[in-house]
């Protein structure tokens, strides 16, 4: 295998290096929404991974016959089917976080990560690398999404995953939640904040 | 290569041959997951039935399948009513009637006259959940409502002591589409909220429907009023509405009398 090393850069390259999210600035709008709990943005990080993963494999495998003319309808077509089968499933066996989740599956479809990946990665690239590069892709969206969760949740909330850590006064304990934390707003300030730290540790990623 | 690939024949082919595969494989999952997904959604709703009763504390610990099921087994009891004349009716399992099904079967179903809640048609017959208490006497009775709030049909579950006037529970389970506004209509599902309808009374000592949604704090402090949600006018409105219409000639009223009649045992 001459190309492990390839296969490695593209499949961990977009977690800090190329972070979709931190240095790309796509798919935020979502990361604002599903990220109040640990929970959902866990839910949400598997559903987009499955969602990039395996449209990139697709569209890569016929990507020799797509028709450029028509290619971003394909690419939708694909992609929307994709993300109704991912919410069929979530239905079936995670209502609860469905119901949660609510619109943001669905909006996956118009998620950039997706859509950016599948044109300007997988087009062009054998299926193997394209199938890992929309896994490195959904881990480095996942990355954001978990730390920002991370925080919010437990500064927010006082849990991790719904389990208590710091214990709240409204329920005897001595922890003030933070309520902003809970708003979509404070992951404005959270992901400004870790692309802040990322492009002080890796001035290369400062846009000029 | 690149004339044959963006030729007129082949661009059809290729996305009439995609959306047809497409097609299969997205139907094929929906038709294969359908069962799961009612049975959860009938789970989902159980629940909720279960939190209007006051039999389970949702913010505890989730509960499981088979927990959920064997408490709503030992505790509720559906029953089909005659919404005219506020009748059981026997001959129709209460567990298996799909109100909403009725409500547009032509046959099944009227269209109230003063439709305020926005409901359009309503079934005939309607299913109450009897709560009862572990010696088997009824202690809560729910009524399901609907009505139109601001963006979407809101339903919710009314549950009443056996005097059939006073609240112990009003609480929203489902919205058509993508529901109420987060955070504003939203709120009708805030506990806090849900926590302001306990003890308040329907019926006013003549008997007339006493119960306001308001925004004035004299009226909300009366065993009459609640709170109204703020930044929610259209929201508290329909949910006004929606009891006003349910608790009112077209709705449950000839049940509720015959229930405070001693109907209910």
């Amino acid at each position: 295998m001459a190309d492990a090393k390839e296969l490695k850069q593209v499949l961990t390259g977009p977690i800090i290096n190329n972070n979709p999210i931190a240095l790309q600035i796509l798919g935020v709008c979502s990361a604002l929404a599903v990220t109040s709990k640990l929970e959902t943005a866990l839910v949400m990080t598997l559903a987009l991974t499955a969602v990039t993963a395996f449209s990139n494999l697709f569209i890569s495998l016929i990507r020799n016959h797509i028709p450029s003319s028509v290619r971003i309808i394909v690419q939708m077509t694909i992609i929307a089917s994709l993300v109704i089968v991912v919410d069929q499933i979530l239905q079936a066996y995670a209502y609860g976080i469905s119901k949660q989740l609510s619109v943001f599956v669905g909006l996956i479809i118009t998620n950039c990560i997706v859509m950016g990946r599948a044109e300007a990665y997988a087009m062009k690239t054998p299926p193997l690398m394209s199938f890992m590069d929309g896994i490195g892709n959904g881990l480095g969206y996942g990355a954001i999404l978990l730390s920002v969760g991370f925080i919010r949740e437990l500064f927010g909330n006082g849990s991790l995953f719904g389990i208590e850590i710091l214990r709240k006064i409204s329920e005897g304990g001595w922890y003030q939640p933070n309520g902003l934390l809970l708003l979509p707003p404070s992951a404005f300030f959270l992901i400004g904040t870790l692309i802040w730290i990322l492009r002080t540790y890796k001035p290369e990623q400062v846009e000029a | 290569m690149a004339s044959n690939k963006d030729s007129f024949g082949r661009t059809l082919f290729i996305v009439v041959g995609l959306c047809l595969i497409c097609s299969i494989f997205v139907s094929g999952a929906a038709v294969m997951l359908k069962p799961t997904q009612a049975e959860n959604k009938l789970l989902d709703k159980q629940k909720y039935i279960l939190q209007a009763a006051n039999l389970v504390n949702l913010k505890a610990a989730p509960l499981s399948k088979s927990q959920i099921q064997d408490t709503y087994g030992k505790y509720i009891q559906a029953k089909v009513i005659d919404l005219k004349s506020g009748e059981f009716v026997d001959s129709i399992d209460g567990n298996t009637f799909d109100q909403e099904k009725a409500a547009r079967d032509l046959k099944s179903s009227f269209v109230p006259e003063n439709d305020i809640a926005s409901v359009r048609r309503v079934a005939n017959h309607a299913v109450v959940y009897l709560v009862h208490d572990d010696q088997g006497a009824v202690k809560t009775v729910i009524l399901p409502i609907k009505g139109y709030g601001l963006w979407s049909t809101m339903f919710a579950f009314l549950a009443l002591d056996p005097d059939m006037n006073t609240i112990q529970n009003l609480i929203y389970y489902d919205f058509t589409g993508s529901g109420e506004t987060p955070g504003l209509g939203g709120e009708v599902q805030n506990p806090k909220w849900i926590a302001k309808w306990e003890g308040k009374k329907l019926f006013d000592e003549q008997g007339n429907l006493a119960i306001t949604v308001t925004k004035n704090p004299a009226v909300a402090s009366t065993q009459y009023g609640v709170d109204a949600l703020s930044g929610a006018t259209l929201t508290s409105k329909g949910v006004q509405h929606s009891l006003t219409f349910w608790l009112g000639e077209e709705g449950f009223a000839s049940f509720i009398e015959k229930a405070r009649n001693g109907g209910l045992s």
